[in-house]
């Protein structure tokens, strides 16, 4: 996998004061210090980050706290103070920040395409001219780009409201403008700054969805702006934790939530619920851990319950509960299976820990065996690792 | 007199000799550019005059009427135009009418012409206005007839004269709602515009202009409406038009005449109001 756009020491500085700011960026000194010192305000120090092309990587933080104005260096409506932002353009990686503007306006025209949180339309050109308006700076030819313009509005469903202009649309149609206008240009890399927060929720969780759906068929980059740690856990294959102009944790969902880098993030992921972020993979307890007797027999939970006979290959060849032989179900279609003492559920590593919560009900507190795709088994979770997952212990 | 007053008084500022100087200058060395540019525009005004007036005057009217409900789409508004006019031709003040119009027309024309490209320039250098603006402000409250008396003396008497005064006095305010309404273009917009590679010129054509047009249509209304106010000034200086029987209704304290021709004005002001305020949609 190979790096989409790549942060470099990226610091932003919004006023004139920037020498003095960097230097006092230098000494780590916080937001509220360099602006008293030089009134100059801190937009964001020291960033590092990779995007891969293909992910939805998500920038987080409160308001104020940098992520916008990192986002925003990506096609330089921010102007880094220092540091490198590179982005890919076609078989290169080019630095914004420091290429001339020809190079800029073709990577704004062709590989980076942006939706704003306040849609940008303009509301003097109808639905389908807002779609074509990147289309037209780069002088795309007429019968073109009336193809393409089609193309997005059928894909984002608004393909009946191509005469209509954008003002005479609701909130989460005229987003949708937007997300067309951004698709038209076919550009690779997405930045999506704070898309959905002016929707109502309603709106909102659906536009994600179609997000998420439209992304697994165009496979583009995301750099996407979210103050809502729902929403980007949601949507995000990389989380990045920001606060005041500063990167504090970069990982993937679970690892934000299972592993809080300080109290900052402690407090953000505080109110959030961890059934939905965690799996099994992440609650699981490796079969090398577990306690072994003979025989190739293998011991699932610490209280002796339930126990695996594991072959040579790494497949089950029996299983025993309470001291009677059991058969082993997999937990896909627990609602349907009659509550039985001598089962046991097996998941998959991707399986939500809420399905396995319903297993483990389902079978009195059994343990639930993890397998992966070649059956084999990998671990096993217990009731105590799932309530240490759930209460962050 | 005290003798503070008096010290200050002593030496006088000789403001007004200095001006002399200069137009002076300006006419015993210019004067063949400025007598050209009168020329010109006294030939093209007054051939514009002679080719309406070669049309009958109902003819005139109901293109007029045709215009207005060209740009308004509003039957009620061109027949209020048509009205209006054939109350002009009833008072006999046709030819007058004809000459007023394409004065303020002509005036207005050209304070657009002047007032918009700088209002965008001013718009882009935000340190240009700064100085920009006293000139402007000069431009709108210094008295006309302080700036009769130069136009007078470079440009003669006539209609040229008449047009130049009106666009002194017209041409701030297309430039000033012309500043405004590119300023104010919201920051989404053109974030936007940037966002996708517009270049720019692609910026001020796509963005900034089609963001702004309501507001620079303000100006042209405000514009022409300046314009008609200069109209009884332009005749103090050889202007023909409405102004003519308003001032000579003046001169021989002649109540019928003056209030003729004060009417004619009124409701050429309003015909033109209403007719100019396109894509505001206010006349609908």
């Amino acid at each position: 996998m190979s790096a989409a756009v790549d942060f470099k020491n990226v610091d932003i500085i919004f006023g004139a004061a920037r020498k003095e700011a960097l230097a006092l960026v230098d000494s780590g000194a916080t937001r509220q210090e360099i602006l008293e010192k030089t009134g100059a305000v801190l937009g964001c120090a020291g960033a590092n980050l990779t995007v891969n092309e293909g992910e939805i990587s998500v920038l987080m933080g409160l308001s104020g706290s940098g992520k916008s104005t990192l986002l925003r260096a990506v096609n330089l409506l921010n102007v880094p103070a220092r540091g490198n932002v590179m982005v890919k353009d076609g078989d290169r990686m080019v630095d914004v920040a420091a290429c001339d503007a020809a190079t800029l306006r073709n990577i704004r025209q062709t590989r980076v395409a942006m939706v704003f949180q306040q849609f940008g339309l303009l509301p003097w050109r109808t639905v389908a001219e807002n779609v074509g308006f990147g289309l037209e700076l780069s002088g795309v030819p007429d019968a073109e780009r009336k193809a393409r313009v089609e193309r997005q509005l059928k894909l984002v469903g608004l393909d009946q409201w191509a005469s209509k202009y954008a003002h005479e649309l609701s909130g989460g149609m005229q987003q949708r403008v937007g997300l067309a206008r951004a698709f038209a240009t076919e550009a690779p890399i997405l930045l999506m700054d704070e898309p959905f927060s002016a929707l109502d929720p309603l709106i909102r969780t659906k536009l994600q969805d179609e997000l998420l759906q439209l992304q697994a068929e165009l496979k583009k980059t995301i750099i996407f702006v979210s103050h809502d740690l729902e929403e980007a856990l949601k949507i995000g294959s990389h989380i990045t934790i920001m606060e005041g102009g500063r990167i504090v944790q970069t990982g993937a969902p679970e690892d934000i939530v299972l592993r809080p880098a300080n109290d900052y993030v402690r407090d953000f992921i505080a109110n959030v619920n961890p059934l939905s972020v965690l799996t099994a993979w992440n609650v699981m307890r490796d079969r090398r851990d577990l306690e072994h007797g003979e025989d190739g027999w293998v011991w699932l939970d610490r209280r002796k319950t339930t126990r695996f006979k594991i072959d040579e290959h790494g497949l089950v060849a029996a299983a025993e509960r309470d001291g009677k032989p059991a058969f082993w179900v997999s937990c896909a279609d627990v609602e349907a299976q009659p509550e039985e003492t001598a089962q046991v559920f097996w998941a998959n590593p991707g399986t939500s820990l809420k399905t396995v919560m319903l297993a483990m009900h389902r079978s009195q507190t059994a343990p639930v065996a993890l397998f992966d795709d070649q059956s084999r088994f990998v671990g096993a979770i217990g009731i105590r690792d799932v309530l240490s997952a759930v209460l962050r212990r | 007199m005290d003798p503070v007053s008096q010290l200050i008084s002593s030496f006088k500022i000789p403001i007004g000799r200095w001006g002399k100087t200069f137009f002076d200058f300006l006419t015993t060395n210019f004067e063949w550019f400025f007598d050209s540019i009168a020329d010109g525009l006294t030939v093209v005004l007054d051939g514009l005059v002679d080719l309406l007036l070669l049309v009958p005057p109902v003819l005139l009217v109901a293109a007029i009427a045709g215009l207005a409900w060209y740009l308004q789409k509003s039957w009620k508004l061109a027949l209020a135009v048509a009205l209006g006019l054939l109350f002009i031709v009833n008072q006999d003040l046709w030819q007058e009418t004809v000459e007023t119009l394409v004065l303020v027309v002509a005036a207005a024309a050209a304070s657009m012409a002047i007032g918009v490209p700088i209002g965008i320039w001013a718009a882009h250098n935000e340190r240009g206005y700064r100085y920009l603006q006293p000139i402007l402000d000069l431009m709108q409250t210094m008295p006309t007839f302080v700036y009769l008396i130069p136009v007078l003396i470079l440009f003669g008497l006539g209609i040229a004269p008449g047009l130049i005064v009106t666009v002194i006095f017209a041409a701030p305010a297309p430039i000033r709602l012309t500043h405004l309404g590119i300023t104010s273009v919201p920051k989404p917009m053109i974030e936007a515009g940037e966002a996708f590679g517009a270049t720019k010129r692609q910026l001020l054509w796509k963005v900034e202009l089609p963001a702004a047009l309501p507001t620079i249509m303000a100006g042209l209304t405000q514009c022409i409406m300046l314009c008609l106010s200069m109209v009884v000034i332009a005749a103090l200086i050889g202007a023909n038009g409405l102004g003519k029987p308003v001032v000579r209704a003046l001169n021989s304290v002649n109540i019928p005449l003056g209030l003729e021709a004060g009417l004619a004005i009124v409701v050429l002001a309003i015909i033109l109001d209403r007719i100019s305020r396109i894509g505001t949609g206010a006349a609908k």
